[in-house]
């Protein structure tokens, strides 16, 4: 059991919740309160856009525990355009698959349960490709 | 038809009440429903209750696509979460038969601590349900914005009339002082009783139904019922409304309360979905609603009557505002979801929808 973590995570992985720093305006995630960039204090909420382009990718065939009943799936480092870069899932993929440089969005997903049946579910983000249409 | 109505038999808010923003959500699988007719029946046999419905993904269900779908009600609205004082979901789908959807929900769209986040249940009213309730919250002064989201990942018995149908998907509405809206909710009426048409027993994963009891005397009854009680209430008919929107268990079923209730194929054709969607149960309505916002004009006055098995009725007239011109291009629009579209045989649907027991 990993309640208390994915509780304390909840923010982040819900809706890209990071941090900008107050000194260098850099945008930070993960949120680690300390800037990448200039290394003056940063603690300032930060929601991320969700907008960005993959950067690189592999396809999983062999997943880990948990992710087993998920495969196979896609996990790609996904430049963000305020700049971070995030490991994460990809999903609702088309026949297109994926290729480098691809627009892709944040969604809110379930990510797996914890443990067995009886288990908390776990959301977090993964990135689709955008979807053609007004917004 | 002849009895007289109760007083005051429309709720009517003292505060009037609008739709602020509203957003839809549909998942992008698709399941034709030749294919549940090739598995269990060896081919269509006579005419099939659909084209083709919804299926949501492996990491999909009811609290992932009612954050999408708040989202873009969001991005609609123009408001942040913190302003909202309610965040409810209406599903008979919801992930844990203990633990909100709503705390989760909100939690993602960034919403407050200072809100009310019950579920809501009565099948496939339920969003519905929640609908009235935010138009209390937002027109007695309670609260200045709700967000009220019918939700699905509908269940159907492999083999059963309801799998061709089954389908996921639905919309959210945040509601606000109609000032502001994109459209006012004038008011609206429901029309329940105890009727047996379909359950779910606590922990049976399928519904029943109660056969001959889905048609006449529950989908007909209480849509009919209470539609007209509406109109009759309201002074209007059917040629008051540019458009309405009926609950969708599949595709007949709207057309003849439609016809029934004197309403044309034209006034009824931009929010009958489930032809390509399918029955997204709690959020069938609620999706028929969105994809005529999308293309209805300010003036425009719009009927919805949901049904929820169990049974009842929720109805509302709704007059579109100026403002929907603008602020329909603020987020993905139904159509642009619908459009969003791959076709998945029935292993694959199987598989998706956890038919397929692995322990």
């Amino acid at each position: 059991m990993e309640v208390p973590r994915h509780w304390r995570l909840k923010q982040q992985r819900y809706a890209l919740v990071g941090e900008v720093c107050p000194h260098c305006e850099g945008k930070i995630f993960p949120p680690r309160d300390v800037c990448p960039h200039c290394g003056g204090e940063a603690k300032t909420p930060y929601t991320f856009s969700g907008k960005g382009t993959v950067y690189s990718y592999t396809i999983m065939h062999d997943a880990p525990a948990g992710y087993d009943e998920n495969v196979p799936y896609t996990v790609a480092l996904v430049k963000l355009e305020e700049g971070p870069m995030v490991t994460a899932q990809l999903t609702d993929l088309d026949e297109q698959g994926v290729q480098i440089g691809m627009p892709v969005e944040m969604v809110t997903r379930r990510i797996r349960q914890d443990g067995d049946e009886r288990g908390l579910l776990v959301y977090g983000y993964k990135f689709r490709p955008m979807i053609a249409g007004a917004r | 038809m002849t009895q007289t109505l109760p007083e005051n038999l429309l709720l009517k808010p003292n505060r009037p009440v609008g739709i602020i923003g509203y957003g839809a959500y549909v998942p992008r699988y698709r399941l034709p429903a030749i294919e549940v007719a090739r598995v269990w029946h060896g081919g269509a046999r006579g005419g099939l209750p659909i084209k083709e419905k919804a299926v949501a993904g492996l990491d999909e269900d009811v609290i992932t696509m009612s954050i999408e779908a708040a989202r873009n009600a969001l991005a609609r609205a123009g408001i942040h979460a913190h302003a909202l004082r309610a965040v409810w979901v209406g599903s008979e789908s919801h992930p844990y038969a203990v633990k909100p959807s709503g705390t989760l929900v909100a939690e993602a769209i960034g919403a407050g601590p200072d809100i009310q986040a019950g579920d809501w249940e009565f099948a496939c009213k339920a969003g519905t349900e929640a609908l009235v309730a935010a138009m209390g919250l937002v027109g007695s002064g309670m609260g200045r914005y709700a967000l009220a989201i019918g939700m699905d990942t509908a269940q159907g018995r492999p083999g059963d009339a309801l799998e061709y149908t089954a389908a996921s998907g639905g919309a959210a509405y945040i509601l606000g002082p109609a000032e502001e809206g994109l459209a006012q909710i004038e008011f609206s009426y429901s029309y329940v009783s105890d009727t047996p048409d379909f359950w779910r027993r606590a922990h049976a994963r399928y519904p029943e139904h109660g056969q001959r009891f889905t048609g006449e005397p529950a989908y007909f009854k209480h849509i009919t019922e209470a539609g007209s009680r509406l109109m009759r209430a309201a002074g209007t008919t059917a040629a008051d409304y540019a458009y309405a929107v009926f609950h969708q268990p599949n595709t007949k079923f709207p057309q003849r309360a439609a016809l029934l209730l004197g309403f044309s194929e034209e006034q009824i054709a931009p929010g009958l979905l489930s032809p390509v969607i399918g029955n997204t149960y709690a959020g069938a309505a609620m999706i028929g609603l969105s994809a005529t916002l999308d293309v209805a004009k300010p003036g425009d006055r719009i009927l919805v009557v949901s049904f929820g098995s169990g049974a009842g009725s929720d109805a509302f007239q709704i007059l579109v505002g100026e403002a929907i011109e603008e602020r329909r291009n603020k987020a993905m629009r139904t159509q642009d979801y619908i459009a969003r579209r791959t076709e998945i045989d029935y292993a694959t649907y199987a598989r998706l929808r956890g038919k397929i027991t692995l322990k």
